[in-house]
């Protein structure tokens, strides 16, 4: 037992430096050993391949970065119509926006906001859709099939459309305008995909680890918590990745369901610079970089997990 | 046989009581915020409800419901009703149609991506790096930034103009619109399909590939038959989160072109406006439209699924 443990606690962390994905580690079930001599000389049969390669990878990140980059320089433009002439903004560039976003506005009190609300359902929604996705992938009880089910079609569910009834059912427990409300909104929007997520990620952990924790006297949900979760970071990090960007720049709900001003998320704050009469781009595009930052470090955190906790279980099931 | 049935039941309790805990957080969860609101949903959508007869709360005043019950009047209505094609069907066809063409763009270029990144060479980890970023950027950033790249004067058609192409008006022309509405959707959704196809690479034993080589197999025979059948499984579950993700891509849409745009508004925004965009709202209408959209993806999903087992079963 003790041998499989090391095997799958050690291998997300050695997978290289910071900035590489976990990508070159194959899956478990693949081959153990690469053969890099063999690639090597299949690269070296045609360079042409390795140019055109190169080509396509880097046209690729260019469009993948330009509407990031573009933001972000747009928000360095003092006036509010800097964005139809872009090029004027270089010679006038200035942080004057991101000083009065964050002194004039109620940036702090948004920005706290979105914090709780994305961070409450990043621990709720993941620990929730962990256990779920435990019980799926481990025992057999009657119901079973219709869980599965379920937590598909609650995929389904044209999010629009539920605003409705929820903004009802929110109004009568009295969680309109809360943190814990929107918290149980987003979490029943992130929580099925997650534990679809997690389900195929526990489906590759050995069930020895389970027998073996029983033999040593662990409960079902000792050998959960004990074993299961600390062997399942690379899910579990996927899975609370998903849950905090969803939550963290989501506008409809948060929008409808947060009523009073002191209590508006990022997203909805932000939406406050562009109303019918008053355009004020230049404020949003830095509030924009200034959302973007906490998802690119959260990004930056879980990034060398993402391909194994994606697809452990999407590629073994 | 009542007691064979309460003994079955106790029985059952004390064998599954572990797996019952575990999951009552998420069924309680999605019973409330899910299950109720559907309920809700498929009794409005016999009533005729809006923003005026619901009961509300003005003041200390509650003013009780009352709309009336009207049977499967908003079914026919929308469907098949006066002016049902400009409504519905019309949306309908786009919806159909956004979601087939962005699919197969995520999918055909997230493997393109991911067959690119797969392979053995400098620079692979920062090149995954930056092409996983438009995941992590907010949506709401995303769109934004869009929209100002693809207004009258801006980065898009400055480009288009220095290599003097035309310049559509894509946040006005109406097909335009359509169009930037897919790039948008194309440039979000591409990241997702390309880590997870990624993963599926990876997850291919070598041998295969080694053992089709040694047969002489051409590098598309390889990829014929070694790489599309060892990312099956993969292909099935992104491809139809993918087609039920984009059917209801809320955001893409709402946030590029608000409440104007009426011809590249999907099923979806188009409900939302019924419901919450106009005065006085249409609840009933709205919750129509959500079931409706609902009954589509399931008997797609169910048709999928099928479909995917008789493949299984055929390809052995």
């Amino acid at each position: 037992m003790s041998t499989e443990t090391a095997h799958q606690t050690e291998e997300p962390d050695q997978a290289g430096s910071p900035m590489t994905l976990t990508a070159d580690r194959p899956a478990a079930d693949a081959a153990p050993a690469k053969r890099p001599a063999k690639v090597r000389r299949r690269g070296q049969s045609s360079p042409l391949a390795a140019v055109l390669s190169h080509g396509a990878l880097i046209a690729a990140s260019l469009i993948a970065l330009f509407p990031v980059l573009y933001i972000a320089y747009i928000s360095l433009g003092p006036d509010d119509n800097d964005y139809l002439h872009p090029g004027k903004i270089f010679a006038k560039m200035t942080f004057a926006n991101y000083g009065k976003v964050m002194g004039d506005t109620g940036f702090f009190t948004w920005f706290g906001n979105s914090a709780i609300v994305a961070g409450g359902t990043t621990v709720i929604g993941v620990l929730i859709a962990a256990s779920t996705g435990y019980a799926v992938s481990r025992m057999r009880f009657p119901g079973y099939r219709q869980l599965m089910w379920v937590l598909l079609v609650t995929q389904m569910f044209p999010i629009a459309v539920l605003i409705v009834p929820m903004y009802y059912i929110l109004s009568n427990l009295g969680l309109l305008d809360s943190y814990s409300g929107l918290i149980m909104v987003y979490s029943a929007t992130t929580v099925p995909y997650c534990a679809w997520l997690l389900k195929g990620y526990f489906d590759t952990i050995p069930m020895e680890i389970d027998e073996a924790g029983r033999v040593d006297g662990l409960s079902p949900f000792g050998t959960f918590w004990r074993l299961i979760l600390p062997l399942a970071r690379p899910g579990l990090a996927v899975a609370a990745f998903y849950s905090f960007l969803t939550a963290w720049g989501e506008v409809a709900y948060a929008s409808t369901f947060m009523l009073s001003s002191d209590k508006y998320t990022l997203a909805v704050g932000l939406s406050s610079f562009v109303s019918e009469h008053d355009h004020q781009w230049q404020l949003m595009a830095a509030t924009s970089v200034l959302i973007a930052i906490p998802a690119a470090v959260v990004f930056y955190l879980v990034q060398r997990h993402l391909v194994t906790g994606l697809t452990a279980g999407a590629a073994k099931s | 046989m009542a007691v064979a049935v309460v003994q079955r039941i106790r029985l059952s309790y004390s064998k599954y009581w572990y797996a019952y805990a575990m999951i009552a957080p998420v069924v309680i969860v999605l019973g409330v915020l899910v299950g109720y609101p559907l309920v809700r949903g498929i009794y409005l959508t016999l009533t005729n409800a809006t923003s005026l007869n619901v009961g509300r709360q003005i003041g200390v005043n509650h003013i009780p419901d009352s709309f009336d019950f009207i049977g499967l009047d908003n079914y026919a209505d929308v469907l098949w009703g006066p002016t049902a094609y400009d409504r519905f069907w019309s949306h309908f066809i786009w919806t159909v149609a956004w979601t087939a063409i962005c699919v197969v763009l995520h999918y055909s270029i997230g493997l393109a991506l991911a067959l690119l990144l797969n392979r053995k060479m400098r620079g692979r980890g920062l090149y995954r790096l930056v092409l996983i970023l438009p995941w992590a950027v907010p949506t709401f950033v995303t769109v934004f930034s869009w929209r100002l790249m693809l207004a009258d004067g801006g980065a898009v058609n400055g480009l288009l103009g220095f290599l003097h192409l035309p310049e559509p008006g894509w946040l006005s022309d109406p097909l335009a619109q359509k169009a930037a509405a897919i790039l948008v959707n194309t440039w979000v959704g591409v990241p997702f399909m390309m880590i997870s196809l990624l993963g599926g690479l990876q997850s291919i034993p070598q041998e295969l590939y080694e053992a089709a080589e040694m047969d002489g197999a051409s590098p598309w025979q390889r990829f014929r038959y070694v790489t599309l059948p060892g990312l099956r499984t993969v292909s099935s579950t992104v491809v139809l989160l993918g087609v039920i993700w984009t059917f209801n891509q809320f955001a893409v849409i709402f946030l590029l072109f608000g409440s104007g745009a009426p011809d590249a508004q999907i099923l979806v925004t188009w409900a939302y406006r019924l419901g919450f965009g106009q005065q006085p709202s249409d609840y009933a209408q709205s919750a129509t439209y959500g079931i409706l959209l609902l009954s589509i993806l399931i008997v797609f999903t169910s048709f999928y699924r099928r479909w995917l087992a008789r493949n299984e079963k055929a390809n052995g």
